[in-house]
């Protein structure tokens, strides 16, 4: 006796395959509707509303929000002091991704050309790790680092060059009381919290040129320094533009670090921040939040154009 | 006696691609049937349509009588070597054995035996604790397919089982196909784009021209006597001849076929065929010579230490009567 | 001819800047050991133990961890449920609309948080949501996806399709597919993804301090570390506190390295 061709069928499970079978666009909507439902009501409804809250004014009497359509928030964002915030913000974000990328492009470049076997996973995880551990813990370790009394002071007087320290912190605008409390001391807390996120594409991009097409400019007679001008950096810069995108727009966003490092002066998040909390200014926060988005819309347009996303 | 598969009139269109247009077919049972064609000429496709992996888009399919168009691959008993084995890369080889057995709901001792049974039937008996990452292309050949006979299917599906294996390994894996096959007396269908291993292994075989059939028939059906010209060229690259030369041959005004082998030089003059040599290509066992010939490109195969012409050269061929080949349709 | 090398200059640069990334981290566990309590004197004035007793007697500590660990797991468990339905239907087929979901789904992680955090807050407050555990998990769960989709789908993609297709073959319904062949050879990823999402959920501080209301039972381990930096009481306490926090994203992580090492998904690219 030889088995049936066709086999029976076996209870509900078999029963929801056939139906499966017969009908795939069932499962695809039964698997993404979830998902797409927390992402689509959540996320996009939260951005409606951000922005919706943006049109809104506060009453300057009351207190209270007035749930009427209005540019008079945007027209604040204008005023000499909340414009201030903005450009100080955005030369933060801009001197950060610099740093950021000219000391990123030595460690992406090694671990990309030069980091065989043992070293290749010292390099990853060297990176991979400082990338997602504790932002909040590697922000604290750096107050302590740049106090008064702390490790940077030490290792000055402890070497004699207290005068360098010294003088660096006499500098104007950049400058202050102690690293803690000076520009300088927000902007190496900046570079160093988010330098992981410029080096990993910058990697990624270095890691796709092919060593064949260096030799080949060598043996078209170029220089290092040619190649490295001519060849290098050119292929690099999509990944410098994918690491940009995240160093620009994570310190243009952040406002804890701001806050616990260096000089009182508000950045766009602390903006953000206390006016939704303290100040109570809810429409004026959801415009002052706005901002990034629209600064970096436009980043991301420029940066499409120079290819920076088959990088990511 | 049904047929262990019929096609009738079958389409599968993906968009505006026919892969499938319109395909009549039977595949005797216990036969090894191979389904010959250039790739993207719906073969594959075809048996996906059989195995369940595609719905038909017009027509009906039926394995041993039954129509199957509501029928999901699970419930089918058949089975399939795929192109890439698809072996559970997390599973040992015995459970990627016992794996249909497995879901059928088989007791675990019963379906180890019949798991080594298995594999001791295709020489692996020593591999079952290893893993599928383990083992050479070909061992992992022998798992594909002891995974699909343990739940003895009633028809064996082979998608290019060969492909990935050297040419020795091949061969040698043609013949041991051949000979189990004929021991288990199960349907095998085999799909091919290699026409050397579909003419030596199918007792029939259907080629495949943009999802349409080009012939059905046995190996010396579709070598000797091309249905067509996309036929004579695919299978053996026979020499096709257009209408005026048949005639001018004796033949009637039609397209007919001539094989290389069939063809001898002979001095020029007197013969109907005659021309330039525009090509001497060696082949190893022998040597193929083309000639422009009148109205066609011909080629000859000569056994290896004949005398060559050179090039430019004029030769005439010969050929004896029963060896042109006029062909039913263009 | 493979004879280049790395010049001096690089070498010192390259390692130097690794080194750069990981030094500070050790001054979180000196400082936790030092005998002084209002200031980060260097090098230490001494050196005691007494802190780790300290931090675990504070009253004010444990609710924050508790928090702080229930919100990192549920919004795990959303994560993994939505992340892979997600990486399952983008990895199957083709569709209409699927580049602008893949979007959608990287976006909470692609913005800064001050506008996932300033968006949700607007949100609940027009529809007058109040601040509750829930709102917290809401937005953590949310940015989350990302994590798991990301080690998901790279997984998904590795795999190759057909085995799913033999499954089904050999007489497999939908479900013992799942069962048998998907979730074996996807659990891996799927456990490394909880894994930083867990990790990026138990230390998040911006999104949460805008869905997490002002109460006092709605302050995260975070953000308890954060008030401490904003107002400082016994510093070395924080620093305990700030080694648990470290530990807690960072052990994860490493497992969830060697649970995808060797595969092209490996951890962290999506961050």
């Amino acid at each position: 006796m030889t088995a049936p061709a066709i086999l029976p069928e076996r209870g509900l499970a078999d029963r929801l395959t056939a139906l499966f079978w017969r009908k795939p666009n069932l499962l695809l909507i039964l698997l993404i509707a979830p998902p797409l439902i927390w992402l689509g009501v959540i996320y996009l409804g939260s951005l409606a509303a951000l922005l919706l809250q943006s049109f809104y004014s506060i009453d300057e009497f009351s207190g209270v929000v007035k749930e009427e359509f209005t540019l008079k928030t945007y027209a604040e964002l204008l005023r000499p002091s909340n414009f201030d915030i903005i450009l100080r913000t955005l030369v933060m974000s801009l001197a950060v991704t610099l740093a950021c990328a000219v000391i990123a492009f030595p460690i992406a470049y090694y671990a990309a050309r030069f980091a065989r076997g043992r070293w290749k996973a010292v390099f990853y995880l060297g990176i991979l790790l400082p990338l997602w551990s504790s932002y909040l813990v590697k922000v604290y370790a750096w107050k302590m680092i740049l106090s008064k009394e702390g490790i940077i002071s030490w290792a000055a007087d402890a070497t004699h060059t207290g005068f360098i320290l010294n003088g660096v912190l006499a500098l104007p605008v950049i400058g202050g009381n102690s690293l803690s409390t000076s520009y300088l001391g927000t902007f190496m807390v900046f570079v160093y919290v988010w330098l992981p996120y410029m080096i990993l594409p910058m990697q990624a991009a270095l890691e796709r040129v092919p060593t064949t097409m260096l030799e080949a400019s060598a043996d078209l007679g170029a220089t290092r320094a040619q190649t490295f001008r001519t060849v290098i950096l050119p292929l690099a810069l999509p990944g410098i533009i994918a690491g940009s995108i995240f160093t620009f727009s994570l310190t243009m966003g952040d406002y804890i670090i701001p806050r616990i490092i260096g000089t009182s002066a508000r950045s766009i998040g602390m903006a953000v921040s206390e006016f939704q909390g303290t100040a109570g200014n809810l429409p004026l926060a959801a415009a002052f939040a706005v901002v990034p988005i629209v600064i970096m819309l436009i980043y991301l347009a420029l940066a499409k154009r120079a290819g920076a996303f088959d990088a990511l | 006696m049904t047929a262990a598969v019929t096609f009738d009139n079958v389409t599968r269109h993906f968009g505006s691609v026919r892969a499938v247009d319109g395909v009549d077919l039977k595949i005797a049972e216990g036969s090894f049937f191979a389904m010959l064609g250039p790739s993207g000429s719906g073969k594959t496709t075809c048996l996906r349509l059989i195995s369940g992996f595609e719905q038909p888009t017009g027509g009906a399919i039926r394995i041993f009588g039954e129509d199957v168009s509501a029928i999901p691959p699970n419930r089918r008993n058949v089975n399939t070597v795929f192109q890439d084995y698809a072996l559970f890369p997390h599973l040992n080889v015995r459970d990627n054995v016992a794996y249909g057995l497995m879901v059928k709901g088989m007791a675990k001792a019963a379906r180890y035996a019949k798991a080594e049974e298995m594999l001791n039937l295709v020489k692996l008996d020593a591999y079952g604790d290893r893993k599928p990452g383990q083992l050479s292309g070909g061992q992992r050949q022998r798992v594909a397919l002891a995974r699909a006979l343990v739940n003895e299917p009633r028809v064996l599906l082979l998608d290019e089982p060969l492909g990935a294996l050297d040419l020795k390994l091949r061969e040698a894996m043609q013949d041991e196909l051949k000979a189990l096959q004929q021991r288990l007396g199960i349907t095998f269908v085999f799909v091919t784009h290699d026409q050397h291993e579909a003419l030596s292994m199918a007792d029939s075989l259907a080629i495949f021209n943009e999802g349409r059939i080009a012939q059905i028939g046995t190996p010396e059906d579709v070598y000797a006597r091309p249905a067509n010209r996309f036929v004579a060229d695919f299978v053996g690259s026979s020499n096709v001849l257009p209408p005026e030369v048949t005639r001018a041959l004796g033949g009637p005004a039609a397209w007919s076929s001539l094989r290389p082998e069939a063809l001898q030089v002979a001095p020029a003059g007197g013969t109907a065929l005659a021309g330039p040599v525009t090509g001497l290509r060696y082949l190893g066992a022998g040597t193929r010579i083309t000639i422009a010939g009148p109205g066609a490109d011909i080629s000859v195969i000569v056994p290896a230490g004949t005398a060559l012409p050179q090039m430019g050269e004029t030769i005439g061929l010969t050929f004896a009567p029963g060896a042109l080949h006029v062909m039913e349709h263009a | 001819m493979h004879s280049e090398r790395a010049s001096l200059g690089l070498r010192i640069a390259a390692i130097g800047g690794l080194l750069f990334l990981h030094l500070p981290i050790l001054l979180i566990f000196v400082y936790a050991f030092t005998t002084e309590q209002r200031g980060y004197t260097f090098p230490p004035p001494g050196l005691t133990t007494q802190w780790f007793a300290v931090a675990w007697n504070r009253e004010d500590i444990w609710p924050p961890f508790w928090l702080s660990l229930k919100v990192a797991s549920i919004a795990t468990v959303i994560a993994i449920i939505l992340g892979t339905l997600v990486a399952a239907a983008m990895a199957r087929t083709r569709f209409f609309g699927r580049e602008q979901i893949s979007l959608l789904i990287i976006l909470p992680i692609a913005l800064p948080g001050i506008i996932t955090g300033m968006s949700l807050r607007s949100a609940f407050a027009i529809m007058d949501v109040p601040f509750s555990l829930w709102t917290i998990i809401l937005g953590h769960a949310t940015f989350c996806i990302v994590i798991v989709y990301n080690n998901a789908v790279a997984r998904f993609r590795r795999l190759s399709g057909g085995i799913l297709e033999a499954s089904a073959d050999l007489g497999a319904n939908s479900f013992q597919t799942f069962r048998y062949v998907l979730l074996p050879n996807l659990g891996s990823a799927l456990l490394a993804g909880g894994m930083l999402a867990f990790a990026l959920s138990f230390d998040e501080v911006i999104v949460t301090t805008f869905t997490a209301g002002s109460g006092v039972d709605a302050k995260t381990l975070p953000i308890w570390m954060l008030d401490e930096l904003i107002r400082p009481r016994q510093l070395p306490v924080t620093n305990v506190v700030a080694i648990v926090v470290f530990a807690a994203t960072f052990v994860p992580i490493l497992l969830a390295y060697y649970l995808t090492r060797g595969g092209s998904e490996t951890a962290g690219g999506g961050k």
